[in-house]
């Protein structure tokens, strides 16, 4: 296979700036998100993912502002997600320099808001963000939770990739809650049972906390591309090495 | 030197503008367009698409650009990328689209239910970075290594009725034509402003090529 699985360094961005959690005691500034991005792009970064955490409205256009100056510099796939909830708010986006947005909670609350904007801007640029939570001790299956884990949707989550899938997502980017800031690995029951009902390509996310967690993420939970914040934001790893361990478990990469 | 960028509303063009912009050594002046005028009066023309190809012919006709791109393609430096490569050929499967017709050939979907050689299921769309072989020389490929990876968002593919169409291909899981073109015209299935440095690159030939082959 030729195709090469995908690593996606993730850039939470608030009021214009990158923040990253440090030990869950709250949020610090990483930096400038352009010259982030520019660091991940340099290192190989296949796609750059954005998520937009601003909690006030009133600093919710300044999200449009950094994708535009990344993407005036940065030639790679940038998708953008965060508070998505009308076709509009899509529009200004892939104008703003986006080429993929991805939608969460509002894809729950108003699955029309898939459909319309797969038809409007094609399949291609709609991801649909799925934050899943093991409900049985077995962790054999998954439910939907939204608004950043708190709510429950009684919706089960393979189900819900598939119905995603049927409105038009290009591709779905799934995240384990279980896993999210453990860093004990992606949740691979769950990515493999979510990649293998789909046709679309999955993004793997949460809990990644070393190289050979990628590596797992692709191998046993089949998924088409990795996604990882802390591991690349505290300096651990660069892109790179992550490329280079890939590669020698037999994953095929851009290097 | 004026290059019209083809701005018929379909996807965003931002990227396409800046990554021209960003390997314009040459001093042109980069136009984003829906004026058929300004697109026939350009020295060269990129002709850009994303979505689904009935959308993108339905604007292309409202706008009243297709003339326009046919007469481009006809006469000067032509860069088709991705749906705007797709355009050219006769006709689509998706949606049963009659094309422009500059080249004859279809573009078809890829089969669902596709497996690598190790059984491995293959997804579609077709997203990421692929190997890009280059099966006939051209000048766009200088500095450009053979296998080289892009980056691909699609569901259809090229396929020209005469051989000598294709100028390079890449695998999922067989052979399929990436790059079509001939004589002023080089029109990719990959997205060269998404595609990092070799993106660059061929980009920075084109606003350097005199359309010879």
């Amino acid at each position: 296979m030729a195709l090469a699985k995908r690593i996606i360094p993730c850039l939470d961005v608030t009021a214009g700036r990158v923040v990253k959690g440090v030990n869950f005691e709250g949020l610090r500034d990483a930096g400038d998100p352009v010259d982030i991005a520019r660091r991940y792009n340099d290192e190989g970064a296949d796609e750059l993912t954005f998520l937009d955490i601003t909690a006030s409205s009133d600093d919710r256009d300044l999200i449009l502002h950094v994708i535009e100056s990344v993407a005036s510099q940065v030639f790679i796939p940038l998708t953008v997600g965060g508070g998505v909830r009308r076709v509009d708010d899509i529009r200004r986006l892939l104008n703003a320099g986006a080429d993929k947005v991805s939608i969460n909670t509002s894809a729950v609350t108003n699955p029309d808001l898939v459909r319309e904007a797969s038809d409007r801007f094609g399949s291609q640029c709609i991801v649909v963000a799925i934050d899943a939570k093991a409900v049985t001790p077995d962790n054999d299956r998954w439910e939907v939770f939204t608004h950043g884990g708190r709510n429950r949707t009684g919706l089960d989550a393979v189900e819900w990739a598939r119905k995603m899938q049927a409105y038009g997502a290009g591709e779905i980017l799934l995240t384990s809650m279980d896993r999210d800031g453990t860093k004990i690995g992606f949740n691979l029951s769950l990515t493999r049972a979510v990649s293998d009902a789909v046709d679309i390509p999955v993004i793997a996310s949460g809990g990644v906390g070393n190289l050979q967690h990628l590596v797992d993420g692709v191998k046993q939970g089949h998924a088409d591309a990795v996604l990882a914040a802390s591991i690349f934001h505290f300096g651990e790893y660069t892109v790179r090495e992550a490329k280079l361990a890939m590669q020698a478990a037999g994953i095929e990469v851009r290097l | 030197m004026k290059v019209a960028v083809i701005d018929y509303g379909m996807g965003n063009l931002h990227s396409v503008l800046k990554s021209i912009e960003a390997v314009n050594e040459v001093g042109a002046e980069v136009l984003l367009t829906s004026d058929p005028d300004v697109v026939i009066r350009a020295d060269k023309v990129v002709f850009p698409g994303q979505g689904a190809m009935p959308d993108c012919m339905r604007e292309l006709n409202a706008h009243g650009l297709a003339e326009a791109v046919r007469e481009s393609a006809a006469t000067k430096p032509f860069f088709g990328i991705c749906v705007g490569a797709q355009l050219l050929l006769e006709h689509s499967e998706e949606g049963d689209t009659p094309g422009l017709g500059l080249f004859r050939g279809e573009v078809k979907r890829f089969a669902r239910g596709l497996t690598d050689a190790q059984g491995e299921r293959l997804k579609v769309p077709h997203m990421g970075w692929n190997r890009v072989y280059q099966t006939r020389p051209h000048p766009l490929f200088a500095g450009v290594a053979d296998g080289e990876r892009f980056y691909f968002v699609h569901s259809y593919y090229f396929a020209p009725a005469e051989a000598d169409l294709s100028l390079a291909e890449s695998e999922y899981p067989e052979r399929f034509s990436c790059i079509i073109g001939r004589d002023n015209v080089f029109a990719t299935q990959f997205h060269t402003e998404k595609s990092h440095r070799a993106g660059l690159q061929l980009m920075k030939n084109f606003l350097a090529w005199d359309g010879t082959v």
